[in-house]
Order: C-alpha cells, then structure tokens, then sequence
C-alpha cells in the first residue's frame, strides 16, 4: 500500500516538474579551497551556502539546486583554479561559477565567465579590481579598501593623531597599507612609520620593539588571517605595548571568529572595523548563528560563511527575477541595485560596479557570555569600495 | 640588546623544532620529512592535554613528546625499519605520503583552523631591565633548548648507548658482530627524534601556531637548520640555529626590506663556505 | 691476446625508437578524442611532464639533485606572461624569451649548486629558489605578487589558433612542444654526451680518468634542465593567460620531485609516466573527496615506496621478468 502511494506521488511530483518550464536542475559550480593552508576559508563559505539552502529548501525558481564542489588548493595557483572552472564550465556544463578563496583565483577564472557567458559570484576573494575582470562577476563579501578606509576615517576622529603601520609583504598588504594612509591623512592624521614584514614566519618581536620605540597612539596591522595575527597580538601583549599607551587597529579579518579563539584575552580591546560579527545584532543574524551553530557545533560563523550565505541568497533573488534562467547577461542585469537585509545588516550591490555596498561596523573585541566576540559600537552606512573611486 | 636577545630566542625555537631531525636524519641518516608530522602531533597533543584534560602546561608539553615518541615506535616497528636500505629519494618518497596522511588526519580531526594555547602566567609578560627587555617565555625556551643540546650532546658522545649509536649507524654489521642490538638501538633513537619533535611542536604552538598545515609550513627551517649545523651534530645544530635566528632577528629589525631574504641568503652563503655544514660529522651519502 | 672490438650496435639499437615508444605517444592523440572534456587537465599533465622531464635530466641523469626546480618554472611562466603583457603575446616567441632566460639563469645559479654533497645541494637549490619567490612576491607592481600576473593577452598561435575555452588549441601546443622536446632529450640522453652523465652519476671519481671535463657536463645538464623548466613554466602561462606567484613556490618543486621519483627517474618515460599518474590521481582523488583528499594520496605513497620500490617505471621494467619466472615454475 505504502509502496504504490509513493509510486503514484512520485509520477504526480514527475508530471508537475516536466509541466514546469524550468524542470532542469541549476547546477552551481563551486571553487573553494578545502585543503591546503586556506581549507578554513573554503570550509565557511560552503558551511554558509548549505545554511541558505537548509532554511530556503534547495529549489529555486523552480530547479533544484545542484553544487559541484571543487577543491583548488592551494588557492593561489591560479592555474589549478582555472583549470577546474574550465572544467566546471565543459564537462560538468553548470549553470553558475562561485566560490573562490582568494585573489588569484578570481584573477584567473574571470576570462572563463566572459568566454563562457557564465555569471561568477565571488565570495570571499578581496582585491578591489577583481569585477572588473569580466562583466558577469558579482561580488558578496568585501574589498579590502572598503573593510580599511572607515577604520583610517575613524582613528583620526577619536584622538588617534599618530599611527604606526605595519602590513605584511604582499599584494593585500601593500593595498592595505596604501589605502589607510591615504585616508588617514586626508583626514588629518600622521604616519609616523610604517614597515612591510616578511609574510613567512613572521617574528614580530623586532617590529614591536621598533614601534615601541617610536611611541605612537595606534599601531595599524594588516597580516594575512591565521598564526600571523595571533603571533603578532600574543607579541604586542608580551612586550607590553598596551600599558605603553598604544592601541591596536585592524581590519576585522585578523580578530575573526575562526581565529579570536586562539588569539585569547591578548585581544581584549582590540578595535577593528568590518562588514561581519557573529555579534551583529539583527533578527537575521540571530537566525543565522542559531541555525550556524546548530549544524555546524564545531566552527564559528565568521564573515566568510556570511558571504557563502549572501551569494546564495543572490543567486536565489536573481533566478526569481529572470524565472529561472541563469543567463550570464540576464543575470548581471537583475543582480545590479538588488538591496537585502543580510546577516551582517543591510547590504545591496552597485549598479554600476557589480560590487557589494554595505554597512563597515567599529568593534572592539569583548568577552561576550564567556566568548570573545567584536562587539559593533560605530558605523558606516552603506559604505562603497574607494578603490574603484 | 633586547634585539639579541629577541635573536637568540628565535633561535632556540628553531632548535627545539628541528633538533629531532638532526637526530634521525644526522643519526640514523633517514631523510624523515615528516619530521613535522611528528611535532604536530605533539603540538595537538599538548594543546588536547591543556583544554580537554586542563593538565599544567609543565607537565602537558613532556607528555606531549611522550605520545609522539609512542608514535614514532609504532611508526618505526611497522614502517620506518623497512626503508633504512632503501634509497634517500624513496625515503622522501615515504616520508611525503606520511605527511599528506598527517594534514588530511588532523585536519579531519581538529579542523582547519588555527589552534588556542594559553600559557600559565609564570611563562607570560616580561622582565624590564633598563635597555633589555626579557620575554618570559623566551627565557624559558632558552633555557629548556641549552639543557636539551648539553643533555643530548653528553648522551651521544659520553654514554654507552650513544657510543653503541654510533657504531650501529657506521656499521651495522660490525655493530651486530660485536653483540650490540642494532634493532633496538635504532628504535629507541627513532622514539627520541620523534620525542622532541613533540617537545618541539608542544613548545612551538605559542609562538609558530598550530594548524594542520604545520608539517609543510616549517618544513623549511627544519632543513635549513640540520643542512647548516651539518648532519648528525647536535652542537652543530645548535650554533646554526642560534646563528639563523640572529641573523634573522637582526636584518628584519635593520632592513625590514630585505627580511625575508636573510634568512635564505645566510644559508646558501653558509653552505657555499662549508658545504658540509659547520660541524659535519660525515658526508651525507 | 683477443682482438679487441667495440661493437657500437647495441647503442645504436638502444636509440632506434621501439614499437612500445610509438604506442606510447599514441595515447595522449586517442586521448584528445575519449576525453574532449578534460583537455583543461590534460594538458596541464603536459605541462607538468615537461617539467618533470627537465627535473630527470639533472636529478636522474647526472644526479644534481635539487628542491628549487620550481624557480625556473617560475621565471619561464614570469618572462612569458610579461612579454605578452608588453605587446609581445606570440607564444612562440614567448617559449623562446623564456628558455633564454631561464637557460642563462640556469648557467649562472648552476656555480652555486653543483658544489657539495646531495643534502647541501638540495638546500641551496631550495634557497636560491625561495629568494627568488621572495622577489617576485615583493615586486607587486612588476609581477603582480600574490594576487597574479593580469593582463596577459595572448596572440592566437601561429597567428591561427585562438586558445579556445575547451583547451584543444592549449592541448595540442602543450603536446607538441612536449614531444618535440622529449625527442631532443631522447637524443641527448643516448648520445654519448649522456652516457658521460650517467658515467658520473654512477661514478664521479672514475669519470676524470677517461677524459671527461665532470664540472663541465654538470653544467651544460643543469643549463640545458634549467631552460626545459623554463619551456614548461612558458607554456602554463600562455594556455592560462595568467601567472600565479604559486609557479615559484616550494610545494611546486616538492611536488615535482615527488612526481619523478614515483615515476622513476632516469628513465625519460618515468617523468612522463609518473605525471600522469600522480595528477590523474590527484585530481579524482580531490573531486570524489574535495577536503581529505590527501590522505588518500599519502597513503598510496606509502605503499608505493614499501612495494614498488624504483617507481613506476621500475615496476613496469620488472614486469617481463615477473612475467617469466611465473612462466618458469
């Protein structure tokens, strides 16, 4: 009896789809890295697309979701990822491309989404260039200049008039470096050194010493996220910069979620600004690390498996928008203005740019229910990329 | 003088690190890249006693070195021993797979991110003395890597079980001939090396982080450190390590520009000098 | 007293090309067409073969053993990547400024390496490589750094062939370089150019003796090793259009090395062999098992090492005689 009732539902749910137009499934092919030195990276984003999936059911407009996960660890071979986009894009013929980790990979996979007219959600990648590489590219998450110039804007507000940089060696760091103190001395404020340390094994006791030397109010660090940062704020603790009288800024990405755990109390105060804070206060962010914390008991949400979660929440807005097609050009079209309130508050992506426009919050790191948390206290609305200006 | 000082402890960490491997590769001469496997299980090890068992840190850093020791006599009873003929190529071949097993195992079991240490607070903050500024934890790390390099110098060259060592590794045949348990040395050497690169690891996490990337991360300055000091020399490694991480400490503090270089720069410069490292024992074969 | 003859004929034997070889370089053509959907991967096993082949020439014929292959890789990939973004996007006169640079900075670092024993050769190799990965990684605004080299517009070959997103055209270049430069290798090896080099590898103190200059082959091997990585590193970048700071870096050249001593060295098919085995593994391995893919490839290592001692190539070597003895009992 059970059996023929399922039999009979399944030729109804079959002849309801094949009335449907839209009966194929989307396939999304993603480009992550989930092994390698950057697996935490591609680990949130995808833990971020499945939590959408989870709460909106894995249908949209229609067509069931299909994800094609790739892994192109290491993440900076371009070559690896854009071998694998090709990939995604001939053999597996999907729909959509999204993921990627890191710069190069965005940098490298940008020709095949022009070629191939397939739209390109970027989710975590973070040079501000990175959508003018193709005109199908839509970006979630953040440009570095974006998360850097509103802390630069708020150190010289607050009586930071003297601010010692220090990024790490690369090109992040260099566009770190370059926007900060373009903006904080538009607004007033004063270099009084900066440094560009080695990436590899970064000792920061011989910078720190420097800096204390130098005395300034702030110092400004830029490192790429993982041990660097815990190094250096483990170091600034042990050589007792704090009761000097210097403060730490950063960019929010050294104290996130992933990582503030193993940094400990060194990073009690420490101010930052960024996009995303578990801490982020909204019905949807509440929604969010609830549902996070449910599937994912292990981890922590951080920004990552925000914008994991905000590009699927695109490609589910846009598909509604076209009825169901995923056509490059149509795609880009509908994705341009689209405005929604997103777990790190509301957010919305240029038109003219295809980049993301979205609140830049000031936190300082607090403990929060026996959690270390960056708790939000300033911000700035609906902030653009400056690197594009 | 705190840059020297700040040197000296860089140093001392790259000893601690690498001083296992000058024992197997210097020693037993087995090209053991999974060196780092071994003190990364150490370091999870330390950091697993800490948070889940909340031992002291005292006692969870020896422990540490305990289990990576088990570890590496497990790995030497049903591995290691069948490669000591074979090739050094094969024995890197080997020791790679090891390592990729390690990442993808830790990385499965601890996740990919980077791991919490917090150390008791006798070992944090520093001493100010006027133009010297003496990080407590640094002053440890000193102090354990000079007893560990005496301790293991005086062990080599002083004691019967280094004297039968030695003999073991120059000639095995002649070393059985004379009723010495050549089996049984080499395990035990085994478990040492990979004692304190568990010791090494546990020590490590505060200052090099632990991730289950750690293997292939420092896999670099293990090497550096055992081809500069010359293989199989523990002073040798020592006064390499120290050297390397002056250097280090000192041309990131002068020429920050060219930080990343003097490091490399002074090896290739060291080797050109002395291709046998600064104390080669013997030629590696 | 016997007359004493040298019968030249097995060596010339050994140069003809065997019905095995021809069978060989047929695969990858049947491949082109069983797999037209993977020519993306298939030719960067191209690419890697060509470079694993140059690592083979100086690691398994001469013995030069060296963990910074990956540094002339990655000034090939940079010299090609920058003439194209400068205007000049032939490839091929793209493959020809990279082997020129790549073959005089194999000359010139090859003073430095050939000193010392395996174990200082390794280092410094790896040292000269890591400094020049330190460089390209600070000079953003020339190399592009971490995030890439853009920008790279490459003309269609021959003036005929765009590099098309399905890859035939970036397969069939990657091919052809690879069998033209296998044959030359081929005819390297075999001559007695590379019967001093495996002369010295076996016995480096004997071959002064019978009158060959050693310093001087090391050398011209290491050189002519340098400027084939360079060729390969070229190549990536032209069927990519982009060059990642990753083409220098040390996992590269561990990787490579990994890949020729699981393929056997000193056999020029065990680069080839190798290659395709390792990435073919790699890349199923990580699309079945995207985040613990590794491990599965460890432990194929392991028991590689344990069971099939002298790489591919040796297993297959032994196989005739496996093969005879089941006969024989």
């Amino acid at each position: 009896m059970g059996l023929i009732k399922n039999l009979m539902l399944a030729a109804f749910a079959a002849l309801a789809l094949g009335a449907a137009q839209a009966a194929e499934p989307l396939k999304i092919g993603l480009v992550l890295t989930l092994s390698g030195p950057f697996a935490a990276y591609g680990k949130q984003v995808e833990h971020g697309i499945r939590l959408f999936l989870a709460k909106n059911g894995d249908t949209i407009a229609g067509r069931k979701v299909e994800l094609v996960i790739k892994d192109d660890a290491p993440g900076t071979a371009g070559d690896v990822s854009k071998r694998l986009a090709q990939e995604l894009v001939v053999k597996d013929n999907v729909d959509i491309l999204a993921g990627f980790m890191l710069t190069p990979s965005a940098f490298a996979v940008a020709p095949v989404a022009t070629e191939a007219k397939k739209p390109m959600i970027v989710m975590n990648a973070a040079t501000s260039a990175i959508t003018t590489k193709s005109n199908y590219i839509v970006r979630t998450s953040m440009t570095l200049p974006q998360i850097t110039a509103p802390l630069a804007t708020w150190a010289a507000k607050n009586g930071i008039k003297r601010v010692y940089t220090i990024v790490a060696d690369y090109g992040p760091g260099h566009d770190a470096e370059g926007q900060f103190k373009k903006t904080f001395a538009a607004a007033g404020g004063e270099i009084v050194g900066e440094v560009r340390i080695p990436v590899a094994r970064p000792d920061f006791a011989p910078y720190l010493q420097k800096v204390k030397d130098t005395k300034p109010d702030a110092v400004f660090i830029f490192v790429p996220a993982g041990e660097a940062g815990v190094a250096f704020m483990k170091g600034f603790q042990e050589k007792g910069l704090a009761q000097a009288g210097i403060k730490v800024i950063a960019t929010g990405d050294l104290l996130d979620e992933d990582i503030i755990d193993s940094i400990g109390d060194s990073a009690l105060g420490v101010i930052s600004s960024f996009h995303y804070s578990e801490a982020h206060k909204s019905a949807e962010n509440q929604a969010f690390t609830a549902a996070y914390a449910k599937a994912y008991p292990k981890d922590r949400p951080n920004f990552m498996a925000a914008a994991g979660f905000d590009g699927m929440h695109l490609i589910a807005e846009v598909l509604k928008k076209t009825g169901g097609s995923a056509d490059a050009d149509k795609f880009a079209e509908a994705a341009k203005g689209m405005k929604w309130e997103s777990p790190r508050g509301p957010i919305s992506i240029d038109p003219a740019t295809r980049d993301i426009i979205q609140t830049v919050y000031i936190r300082k790191v607090t403990r929060v229910g026996g959690k270390l948390q960056n708790v939000e206290f300033d911000h700035l609305d609906n902030f653009k990329d400056p690197g594009k200006q | 003088m705190t840059i020297v000082f700040d040197g000296l402890a860089s140093g001392m960490l790259l000893f601690l690190i690498s001083v296992g491997l000058s024992v197997t590769l210097g020693l037993m001469n087995f090209v053991n890249l999974a060196h780092g496997a071994f003190a990364m299980l150490g370091g999870y090890a330390c950091v697993v006693f800490l948070s889940r068992f909340g031992l002291p840190f005292l006692l969870a850093a020896p422990l540490a070195a305990v289990v990576a020791a088990i570890a590496g006599v497990v790995l030497e009873r049903t591995l290691y021993r069948r490669l000591y003929a074979s090739s050094h190529l094969d024995q890197v071949l080997f020791s790679i797979g090891l390592i990729f097993m390690a990442i993808s195992s830790a990385h499965y079991l601890f996740g990919a991110q980077q791991q919490p240490i917090f150390l008791p607070d006798f070992l944090r903050g520093q001493i100010n003395l006027p133009g010297l500024d003496i990080g407590i934890y640094r002053l440890f790390l000193i102090a354990v890597g000079l007893s560990l390099a005496y301790g293991l110098q005086w062990m080599v060259s002083k004691t019967s079980f280094g004297a039968k060592l030695r003999a073991a590794v120059d000639n095995p045949r002649a070393a059985r001939g004379l009723g010495i348990n050549v089996d049984r040395i080499f395990t035990l050497t085994f478990a040492l090396g990979s004692a304190l690169a568990g010791l090494g690891g546990a020590l490590g996490i505060e200052m090099l982080g632990l991730d289950p990337a750690f293997p292939v991360k420092y896999i670099v300055y293990f090497l550096i450190v055992v081809a500069v000091g010359g293989s199989g020399n523990i002073k040798g490694s020592l006064m390499a390590s120290l050297m390397l991480g002056l250097f280090d400490v000192i041309g990131k503090y002068y020429l920050p520009q060219v930080g990343a270089f003097v490091i490399y720069a002074v090896m290739v410069v060291m080797l050109i000098l002395k291709p046998q490292g600064l104390f080669g024992r013997m030629a590696a074969k | 007293m016997a007359k004493i003859s040298i019968d030249l004929s097995p060596l010339q034997k050994a140069s003809a090309w065997k019905p095995a070889e021809v069978v060989f370089w047929l695969l990858p053509v049947i491949a082109f067409f069983l797999f037209p959907k993977s020519l993306a991967l298939l030719s960067q096993i191209a690419i890697t073969a060509l470079f694993a082949l140059s690592l083979d020439l100086i690691l398994g014929y001469a013995g030069i053993i060296s963990l910074g292959h990956a540094a002339f890789f990655g000034l090939g990939a940079y010299a090609a990547g920058l003439l194209a973004k400068y205007g000049w996007g032939d490839p091929l006169l793209g493959l020809a400024g990279a082997a020129v640079l790549a073959t005089a900075a194999g000359f010139i670092s090859s003073f430095l390496v050939l000193r010392g024993s395996d174990l200082t050769r390794l280092m410094v190799t790896l040292g000269v490589s890591m400094m020049l990965y330190e460089a390209a990684n600070k000079a953003t605004d020339f190399t592009g750094g971490v995030d890439g080299l853009q920008g790279v517009e490459m003309k269609p070959l021959l003036g005929e062939f765009t590099f098309d997103l399905y890859g035939k055209t970036a397969y069939w270049y990657s091919l052809i370089v690879l069998f033209l430069m296998f044959w030359l290798a081929r005819r390297l090896v075999q001559s007695p150019f590379g019967h001093s080099l495996r002369g010295i590898k076996q016995n480096v103190k004997r071959m002064p003796a019978i009158g060959t200059p050693v310093h001087g082959r090391l050398v011209a091997v290491y050189t002519i090793g340098a400027g084939y990585a360079g060729v390969a590193g070229a190549l990536l970048t032209q069927t990519t259009q982009f060059v990642s700071l990753d083409v220098m870096s040390f996992s590269r050249s561990a990787e490579l090395l990994l890949i020729l001593v699981l393929g056997g060295t000193g056999s020029l098919y065990g680069a080839l062999i190798g290659t395709a085995v390792f990435m073919a593994a790699q890349h199923y391995l990580s699309g079945i098992n995207p985040q613990y893919w590794q491990f599965w490839l460890g432990a194929a290592l392991v028991l590689i090492v344990l069971f099939a001692r002298d790489g591919i190539m040796g297993f297959l070597n032994r196989l005739p005689a496996l093969a005879a003895k089941k006969r024989g009992d």
